[in-house]
């Protein structure tokens, strides 16, 4: 018989402590098969961030640092810069990257370094209990915005992956959803891609994945990724926002 | 109510127009409290901000408007703060910081720790500065010492530090609120509110000038002897009689005085010190109760910092013993019993009844 | 007198609401109380407890070392606080989900078939309630009367809630 599914083999042997219909569990064991399929588990070294997926390390089986919260970038940076031949990628939620990591993602992109940046979007705080995130949806309840996030005291929710496509120093964005399993193999080619535009050395690449939390959103786990559908890629539109790395799709 | 809440309410009922704050567990519920109401009342504010940098900042503005503001966070935020604290001390503002502390260093736990003392009572940032450090041992005191520290802020132009834990921000009790909200507060003479009818101001702290600044710091040093003089608040417990002193502050103040009950009930002549402002430190006190007692134990959940300001005040003189819990650990009242015992015992000391 | 008691089970049993709704109603009645959760990670990893404490004196510790009374409402949960209970000390558990091996003699082991209750109650959701009546009569620390007002007032608008966690209490409080 014809083994046609089975556990990754950079995925460690233990259940995952994210909760039912999680999209970090999916986007785990994309990066688990990419490595895999790629032959580069030699030389990843992944840097994961305060969040749900602060543990990522207990799942993920490659070498990889925890940074402080907001701070992959820089440390991704550093990683690269010191061993040029390791494969670094930074795994980051909405809160990490886009509100008190955003000045290490923009130069880190700005200056061009040749890291892939996986990024949760989930439109919320899901370690903290669910508080606003810049990616939270206009008039959406959270734990700080009770009445809804209100433009003129919030703002709008941040496009950080159309805001970093203005840098010189990317090559590649796509933006995909983990909500359908067209999305989930559309997510796992783009980071697939992400990864190849390191390997050939030209320059700063980010997969932003719009990902349920079920909790959070207080939805059970169909609505959450129907929601997704409905409300979230309205705002944050699918698809490739820039590539300029000459390739067409990685495989 | 829980500590969290309790904090958040007694800020309102001080006056707070303003508060700023960046999402950490074990101290949510603060801001998720101040979300729902601060943010809808008249002439207040209420921001998330995109970190602790931008809230401690937002703090910095508001304050030198003349608005009475507040952040909160627990560790790892409160490192990322301190730049801006330094800020704030230099510029004599007044600010109100909450820190729910937890488990490190790094990230660490999120359960409740006292790690962070030398961190609030040496200033914590760059430069020649203190904060009035409180550190409150029931949700009632943390209500009551979030209204004084309001007070203490605008009377000595200083940024006051609330050292909680995250125990004491998510256990809840019964809390009495003693005051109502003012209707309006009057603004800070030296707010800058525009240059209307006077010569304009300004907020600074960088100079060229050594000497000036070599004023500043005395002129802050001064004040701060003044602190130490007026503000020194201390709490005893069953010292008369006690051989043994336990010096304790915050909630494992309270733990250790379930463990002196039980003690007590044994025979053993054993009392407790907790001081309520570690800085300024009650060294007076310490010294005087060191003194009257055979020897004292210092019980922190941290590996022992609080026990220098001790060692400080004693100057060498008196027996000093320490029993320390880091990491988050949170120790029973019959385990700190046992080491009251075992050094009770050890030393000799009589028992009564 | 000091009485403290640890609610422990999964999340999602309703063990925090035991436990406050115990604090709550020991603070009508005019006593000294602490409640103390569990929070974050922990309760993320599937597991909740609180600890209340109740005295008519001022509370020092509101941790327990040995607590008068645990209430267990899952296997782990009966496991980790057997051995803390005080000697003289009452266990009650779930007896619809947790299979009682304790071997110490010094302590009392009340079962309580909450979730069974429960279920022929068709509110599978309120076995905390069946457990909090009983627990409520065994001890003695607080009336079944405030148990109750505290439960209207915390479930304030949901008539129909209330109605079914009144009736759960009941249920349980009449079992001994
Ligand atoms: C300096 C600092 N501030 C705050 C926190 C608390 N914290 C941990 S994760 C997080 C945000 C989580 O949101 P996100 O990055 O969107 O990840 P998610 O959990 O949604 O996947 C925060 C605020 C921290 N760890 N460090
Ligand atoms: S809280 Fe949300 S993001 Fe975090 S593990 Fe649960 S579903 Fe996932
Ligand atoms: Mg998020």
């Amino acid at each position: 018989m014809r083994k046609v599914y089975g556990r990754p083999r950079f995925l460690k042997k233990r259940s995952f402590h994210y909760c039912a219909g999680c999209g970090h569990s999916i986007v785990h064991r994309l990066l688990a098969e990419v490595i895999e399929e790629m032959g580069i588990h030699e030389r990843v070294v992944g840097v994961n961030s305060a969040g749900c997926s602060v543990f990522a390390y207990n799942y993920l089986d490659v070498d990889m640092a925890e940074a402080a919260h907001g701070r992959g970038a820089a440390v991704a940076t550093g990683m690269k810069r010191a061993y040029p031949e390791a494969v670094v990628f930074t795994y980051q939620g909405d809160g990490d990257l886009a509100a008190i990591g955003t000045a290490e993602t923009i130069h880190a992109a700005n200056r061009g370094e040749k890291i892939s940046a996986i990024f949760i979007n989930n439109a919320i705080y899901g370690m903290t209990g669910g508080q606003m995130a810049p990616t939270t949806l206009v008039s959406m309840r959270t734990t700080t915005t009770p009445f809804g996030r209100d433009v003129m005291l919030e703002g709008h929710p941040l496009k950080i992956s159309e805001m970093l496509a203005l840098l010189d120093g990317v090559v590649y964005i796509e933006r995909t959803a983990v909500n359908s399993p067209a999305g989930i193999r559309k997510t796992k080619k783009a980071i697939r891609k992400s990864f190849q535009t390191q390997l050939d050395g030209k320059g700063f690449s980010l997969v932003e994945i719009l990902s349920p939390c079920p909790v959070n959103w207080k939805m059970g786990v169909a609505e959450s990724w129907q929601w997704i559908d409905k409300e979230m890629t309205g705002v944050f539109p699918l698809g490739i926002i820039k590539d300029t790395t000459g390739n067409k799709d990685a495989d | 109510m829980d500590g969290n809440s309790a904090v958040g309410e007694a800020a309102i009922r001080a006056g707070c127009q303003c508060y700023f704050g960046y999402p950490i567990t074990p101290q949510n519920e603060l801001t998720e409290y101040m979300a729902t109401h601060l943010s809808r009342r008249k002439g207040c504010s209420f921001i998330q901000a995109e970190s602790e940098i931008s809230a401690i900042n937002m703090v910095f503005g508001a304050s030198a408007v003349g608005a009475r503001s507040m952040t909160s966070s627990s560790s790892p935020g409160m490192s990322l703060k301190q730049e801006g604290i330094s800020y704030l001390a230099s510029c004599e503002l007044p600010a109100v910081i909450v820190n729910m502390s937890r488990g490190g260093p790094g990230l660490g736990t999120i359960s409740a720790a006292q790690s962070d003392y030398f961190q609030s009572t040496r200033g914590g940032g760059h430069g020649d500065y203190r904060t009035i450090v409180l550190a409150p041992s029931s949700v009632q005191e943390l209500a009551d010492l979030t209204h004084r520290a309001f007070d203490l802020a605008d009377k000595y132009r200083i940024p006051v530090i609330i050292l909680g834990d995250g125990m004491l921000g998510q256990m809840q009790e019964p809390v009495d609120f003693r005051h109502e909200a003012p209707a309006e507060l009057p603004v800070r003479s030296d707010a800058l509110r525009g240059a209307r009818g006077r010569p304009s101001k300004i907020v600074r702290t960088c100079t060229s000038n050594t000497s000036e600044m070599e004023e500043l710091n005395w002129s802050l040093y001064r004040r701060y002897q003044l602190i130490e003089k007026k503000e020194t608040a201390f709490e005893t417990f069953l010292v008369d009689d006690a051989e043994l002193i336990v010096v304790a502050f915050g909630i494992a103040a309270r733990i250790a005085k379930g463990a002196i009950k039980s003690a007590r009930a044994n025979g053993l002549k054993v009392g407790l010190a907790r001081p309520i402002t570690l800085w300024p430190f009650p060294s007076g006190r310490i010294k005087e109760l060191a003194a009257t007692a055979k020897c004292l134990l210092v019980f922190e959940m941290n590996m022992g910092q609080m026990l220098e300001d001790v060692q400080l005040a004693l100057q060498g003189q008196g027996e000093v013993f320490f029993y320390g819990r880091p990491g988050g650990v949170i120790p029973t009242p019959s385990e700190v019993l046992r080491v009251i015992s075992r050094h009770y015992y050890q030393r000799g000391l009589k028992k009564g009844k | 007198m000091l009485i403290k008691t640890i609610f422990a089970g999964f999340g999602g049993q309703g063990v925090l609401s035991m436990g406050l709704n115990l604090a709550e109603a020991a603070m009508l009645e005019g006593k000294n109380v602490t409640f103390l959760p569990s929070y974050g990670v922990e309760v993320r990893g599937g597991t909740a407890n609180c600890t209340v404490a109740v005295s008519d004196e001022e509370i020092a510790s509101p941790v327990a070392s040995a607590p008068e009374f645990v209430v267990a409402m899952n296997q782990p949960s009966l496991v980790r606080f057997q051995n803390q209970v005080q000697s003289g000390g009452v266990l009650f558990y779930n007896a619809s989900l947790v299979n009682p091996q304790n071997p110490r003699g010094d302590i009392e082991l009340v079962g309580v078939p909450a979730g069974e209750i429960a279920e022929k109650l068709d509110s599978p959701k309120s076995a905390n309630m069946v457990m909090l009546g009983a627990f409520a009569r065994k001890t003695n620390i607080v009336s079944m009367d405030t148990v109750a007002e505290v439960l209207s007032t915390i479930l304030k608008n949901k008539a129909k809630l209330v109605s079914i966690n009144k009736k759960a209490l009941k249920a349980g409080y009449d079992l001994f």
